[in-house]
């Protein structure tokens, strides 16, 4: 008994060992491809850069790329906050009136299928810089939100909502102590999605405010280094790029998992 | 408490309960038994105020419709437990008596109606963390916070094994006994409403109305000696032979 315990507690053990070793080991083997083949081909930076020059690239360029990085993380961080607000809203203002949900449901979704990229050029006309960024953040950013709280406002168990009803709860008690937190769940699945999208909206959006050249996001850096053919400098920046958006995604998945993990299904570790 | 010749059909035309009749008298515990489909549900629900009865009158005695107010008259205890599975079991039980705005002393009557049901320690417990029995005890010490009148149960132990059925039966009895509340059970097995009633309702189904009553007039507290007698047997084969004829006049041949 206590043998097989033991068994199977090692086995869990190496099982998360392995899951963190097997992606760096990846990462590293692709590393050393990487510069194997800039050594062996012998080809120059303004093409492929060794990842080494990347990183000296990253670590001399620091000023530059810092101060990039942090603006872009600001809008993307704006967008979020504004998208989850927004989606949230929207959807308990939908749960709550019937013909505010048919009026502007369409709409939204209108919104969420016309392709980001093609809406920004018209943002960057209408709006100063750093708001067309923002808009086009939370426009990309605010439908799974929504349509996940939607979702979730009206999966609640009907035999609660009937007891509810039943002691006589008014419409704010049936939302605060009810819906949302029912909801809740699925508005974590839906900010998942909004903090990843939040940070492409943001890039997309000064990607093509580049041009017009007043931006300073890692995005603009990335289009900037690109005419001056600075190639080391858009890789290091498409890896900041990168680590800002795994970050995000394992400080949100953090969050969803701090506050489900003591009643819902998927926070449950299973004994098999 | 009483039902006029109610009837109730749903939007889709299912005629569930026609020209129904009930009387229930303060104090009393009384089962529905029927078939599924038969309308029990409905007719609780209606008596809960949770639906409207299509024809037909809900009738409550002057004293208890003067004294409180609706929510506080009534407990319901669902099918299945029905809790909220992100809040704790005292939060849980809590929940009527916040809806209602009687915080104050919220947390001495919800410990005390943990204890009526034997979860004291499990006050700060997730429903999750919980057996099927437990969380049914839990349903139940909410339904009793609000210390109402009348007591509707909807099929409480259904989902629940024989044994936790059986030791929630006892308990159920003896929360009844000591506690005085008029309870209305629905249920569709013979063996259990013989066991707790004093008076058994057979409906018919497809539409509910009431086809015969009985009554179960052994003395309380019955226990593990009134499940095993003769008389228990000869009561539950009775009743499930007016359950069948309830089933076969509907049916027709």
């Amino acid at each position: 008994m206590s043998e097989a315990r033991a068994k199977d507690e090692a086995r869990t053990r190496v099982d998360r060992v392995l899951r963190v070793l097997l992606p760096i080991a990846v990462l590293a083997l692709g590393v050393v491809v990487w510069e194997l083949v800039v050594r062996v081909g012998d080809i120059p930076p303004y093409v492929l850069p060794s990842p080494r020059l990347v990183f000296s690239t990253l670590i001399s360029d620091w000023a530059v790329l810092g101060a990039s990085l942090l603006v872009t993380l600001t809008t993307t961080l704006e967008g979020f906050l504004l998208a989850a607000a927004g989606g949230v809203g929207l959807a308990v203002l939908f749960n709550q009136s019937r013909l505010i949900e048919y009026s502007l449901y369409p709409y939204a979704v209108i919104l969420q299928v016309t392709p980001i990229v093609a809406i920004a050029p018209l943002l960057l006309i209408y709006l100063p810089q750093q708001a067309a960024v923002l808009a086009c953040a939370w426009i990309v950013a605010f439908f799974p939100v929504l349509a996940n709280t939607t979702l979730g406002l009206r999966s609640v168990d009907h035999n609660l909502a009937d007891l509810f009803r039943l002691y006589g709860a008014t419409r704010r008690q049936v939302l605060w102590e009810l819906n949302l937190p029912a909801a809740l769940p699925y508005i974590l699945g839906g900010l998942k999605i909004a903090g990843g999208l939040s940070l492409i909206g943001a890039v997309v959006a000064e990607i093509a405010a580049g041009s017009a050249g007043a931006g300073s996001g890692l995005a603009y850096r990335i289009v900037e280094s690109g005419y001056r053919l600075n190639i080391p400098r858009m890789f290091a920046a498409l890896l900041l790029l990168s680590v800002a958006g795994i970050v995000i995604f394992f400080a949100l998945s953090l969050v969803s998992h701090l506050l489900l993990r003591r009643w819902h299904e998927s926070a449950i570790v299973r004994e098999v | 408490m009483a039902l006029h010749s109610v009837g109730k059909t749903f939007v889709n035309g299912v005629l569930a309960l026609e020209r129904l009749d009930l009387d229930v008298r303060p104090g009393e515990f009384v089962s529905l038994l029927g078939p599924s489909g038969c309308g029990k549900s409905t007719a609780l629900r209606i008596i809960a105020g949770l639906s409207e009865p299509t024809s037909g009158t809900v009738e409550w005695l002057e004293a208890e419709a003067a004294s409180d107010t609706a929510p506080r008259r009534i407990g319901f205890v669902f099918q299945e437990p029905t809790l909220m599975p992100w809040a704790t079991v005292a939060a849980n039980v809590r929940l009527p008596l916040k809806l209602a705005g009687l915080e104050p002393n919220a947390p001495a009557r919800v410990d005390a109606a943990l204890a009526r049901v034997g979860l004291s320690g499990f006050a700060q417990s997730y429903p999750r963390e919980l057996s099927g029995g437990m969380k049914m005890r839990t349903s139940i010490a909410r339904a009793l916070v609000t210390e109402p009148k009348l007591l509707l149960m909807d099929e409480p132990f259904a989902a629940l094994d024989e044994i936790t059925r059986f030791r929630l039966n006892n308990d159920l009895l003896a929360l009844w006994r000591s506690l005085g509340k008029t309870v209305v059970f629905v249920t569709h097995s013979v063996f259990e409403s013989v066991y707790l009633s004093q008076r058994i309702v057979v409906m018919t189904p497809r539409p509910g109305r009431v086809f015969t009553e009985f009554l179960i007039d052994a003395p309380y507290p019955r226990d593990e000696r009134f499940r095993t007698s003769a008389d228990y047997v000869s009561r539950c084969r009775q009743v499930s032979e007016a359950l069948a004829r309830a089933i076969a006049a509907t049916e027709g041949p």
